[in-house]
């Protein structure tokens, strides 16, 4: 029986010339990362392990990007914990206030992972590197610290789905849309315990920011992985970011798929999840008035350069609607630099929305734009589940950067083709 | 090893964030977390709970973020175990990592009521409904992952190596 892409990766990282779905191996790690939520936690679990040293220095990253700046006292010790931490073992690779980004969108953009990779990540967005034909998937902290010290990590084999995609999206069309129509027909349990295969002639019309978004939430579907084939695009991405070789591996013809589904990108339009779950979604232009107090555009889905770019291209001459608080969130300090450069931060702050160093704050409801009770926010983040970005009472649409965009304009969720010139 | 406590019985795709808000993240240390245990899915949880009850929910629970503080928070609750039809991976395997029993079964998931009395004999798998005078077969964990229960966690797995 043929191997799934996934499959492939597992079990030459377990030394295996096969392994089968369901399978429990011991596999090799090229990268453990953490944050600096959950890295606090593995830290305390590794005390308690007989080895304390790292496996290897430079495949540890620690990366300060949830509460920080800190937010609060306890956020200061938390990261204070991982400085300390990474000095004590002279990481290679910490990022702290001035390096930091959000770890999936610095992850790839430093080129700590390259096609071929297995990767465990003590959060559960870890899987977006697969836009890259790597094995990255999100665990907890005991996982992590386990890792740290042994340089492995056990998994159950996962069987697959596999995505063929076809066409070319339509214009305001992008890879969030992708997979929110995606979550939308298979479920937030569709792909439970299993991996996401994205393959088909319609990935060559979407960009390697497209494919991290689309990455990014298989944890969505309940997914342990998705991931991508390395074309053209995916190898120089790594060739500009990365000084490491990858390999690439392909799924067997024969490979077994649980269930293939044919997902033709330009029938898409652009499209909402509504509260409370990222399945509830709907075609813009489908339901009626929906008013909004906040707009979010940034996070680890979609805080990334041509994010911002699609963002200033809707709101440049325009203002955000009276009574809309629009926050613009980039990704890295790189993404940040490189709107700045282009003029896109001008446009940001001319149209009236602020702009923030890079955060997950509001995603996960840490800060930098909380919501009251009864407030409701479109955001291009990648869960709307109750009291996500504060109040139980308020409420998330989940969006790509160019409805969010659109919608703070609009101070309705709309898409972008319905604002007047 | 058993449990035996009352139910708490909740619905589909319980997630992490009502589990454990992430207002309260900043915070690593169990019994601080328990004290936020799924304040958002149910305020009087944390009041009523008594050591050993039972958290009983439907398909896909702990879906969502990897925090293991959300297991962690309900261990420290005083929960024994958590019956679903289904559980997200991260939160299964965090689960398993910190020792906080979890059993998968559809039946229990849909005969189980909010306040049934229910015994769990973790050995067999067998979940006793002493209300409705009802047993359920739940799922028996593979090999590799009862000897990280019976090891006390992950932690001590790998030291035991």
């Amino acid at each position: 029986m043929g191997m799934t892409m996934t499959q492939k990766i597992l079990a030459a990282h377990a030394g295996l010339s096969e392994v089968k779905a369901g399978q429990l191996i011991e596999a090799d790690l090229d990268l453990v990362m953490g944050n600096d939520i959950t890295s606090p936690v593995a830290i305390n679990e590794m005390k308690k392990m007989k080895n304390q040293n790292v496996f290897d220095r430079d495949k540890v990253a620690l990366i300060m990007d949830h509460f920080i700046p800190n937010k609060d006292i306890k956020s200061a010790e938390n990261c204070k914990c991982c400085r300390e931490f990474a000095a004590r073992h002279e990481l290679t690779n910490y990022f702290d206030v001035g390096e930091m980004g959000i770890e999936h969108a610095l992850v790839p953009e430093k080129g700590l992972v390259v096609a071929g990779d297995a990767v465990i990540g003590a959060d559960s967005h870890t899987c977006t590197y697969g836009a890259l034909g790597a094995f990255s998937t999100g665990v907890g902290s005991t996982d992590m610290a386990a890792g740290m010290v042994t340089g492995k990590a056990w998994f159950k084999v996962p069987a697959a789905l596999k995505f063929v995609l076809t066409g070319k999206p339509s214009k305001w069309v992008s890879g969030k849309d992708v997979i929110l129509h995606i979550i939308g027909m298979i479920g937030v349990d569709g792909a439970l315990y299993k991996s996401m295969e994205f393959t088909g002639d319609g990935i060559a019309n979407l960009s390697m920011d497209d494919r991290f978004t689309i990455c990014n939430m298989a944890i969505e579907a309940g997914g342990k992985n998705g991931i991508f084939p390395v074309d053209e695009l995916a190898a120089a991405y790594m060739k500009e970011h990365s000084k490491r070789d990858y390999k690439v591996y392909e799924a067997d013809p024969d490979a077994e798929y649980e269930a293939v589904y044919t997902v033709d990108l330009s029938e898409l339009k652009p499209t909402v999840a509504f509260p409370h779950l990222p399945e509830n979604t709907k075609e813009t232009g489908t339901f009626g008035e929906v008013k909004i107090d906040q707009a979010v555009i940034g996070s680890c889905t979609n805080g990334r350069i041509s994010d911002m770019r699609v963002a200033a291209e809707i709101l440049k001459g325009r203002k955000v609607a009276k009574g809309v608080r629009c926050i613009v969130i980039p990704a890295t300090q790189n993404v940040y630099l490189q709107a700045l450069r282009e003029g896109l931060i001008e446009t940001f702050i001319e149209a009236g929305a602020v702009v923030s160093t890079p955060t997950c704050g509001p995603c996960l409801g840490g800060y930098m734009g909380i919501l009251a009770a009864g407030e409701r926010c479109v955001s291009t983040t990648n869960r709307n589940f109750v009291g996500r970005m504060g109040h139980v009472d308020s409420e998330v649409y989940l969006t790509s950067p160019a409805v969010a965009a659109a919608s703070a304009v609009a101070g309705r969720i709309v898409c972008p083709c319905e604002l007047k010139d | 090893m058993k449990a035996n406590g009352s139910v708490f019985k909740y619905g589909d795709n319980v997630d992490t964030d009502v589990i454990i808000p992430a207002r309260y993240l900043n915070a690593t240390e169990g019994a601080e977390l328990a004290k936020h245990c799924m304040e958002d899915i149910d305020k009087e949880f944390i009041k009523k709970v008594r050591p050993g009850d039972i958290i009983v929910a439907k398909k896909n629970f702990g879906c969502g973020s990897s925090r293991e503080h959300a297991p962690l928070a309900i261990k420290c609750a005083g929960v024994s175990c958590v019956i679903a039809e289904t559980f997200a991976r991260i939160f299964y395997r965090n689960s398993i990592n910190i020792g906080l029993p979890i059993i998968e079964c559809r039946e229990a998931s849909e005969r189980i009521e909010n306040g049934d009395q229910v015994e769990i004999d973790f050995d067999s798998g067998v979940i006793t409904n002493v209300t409705k005078g009802e047993t359920y077969q739940g799922q028996a964990f593979p090999a590799f992952m009862q000897k990280i229960i019976t090891a006390g966690g992950l932690v001590n797995y790998i030291n035991e190596k």
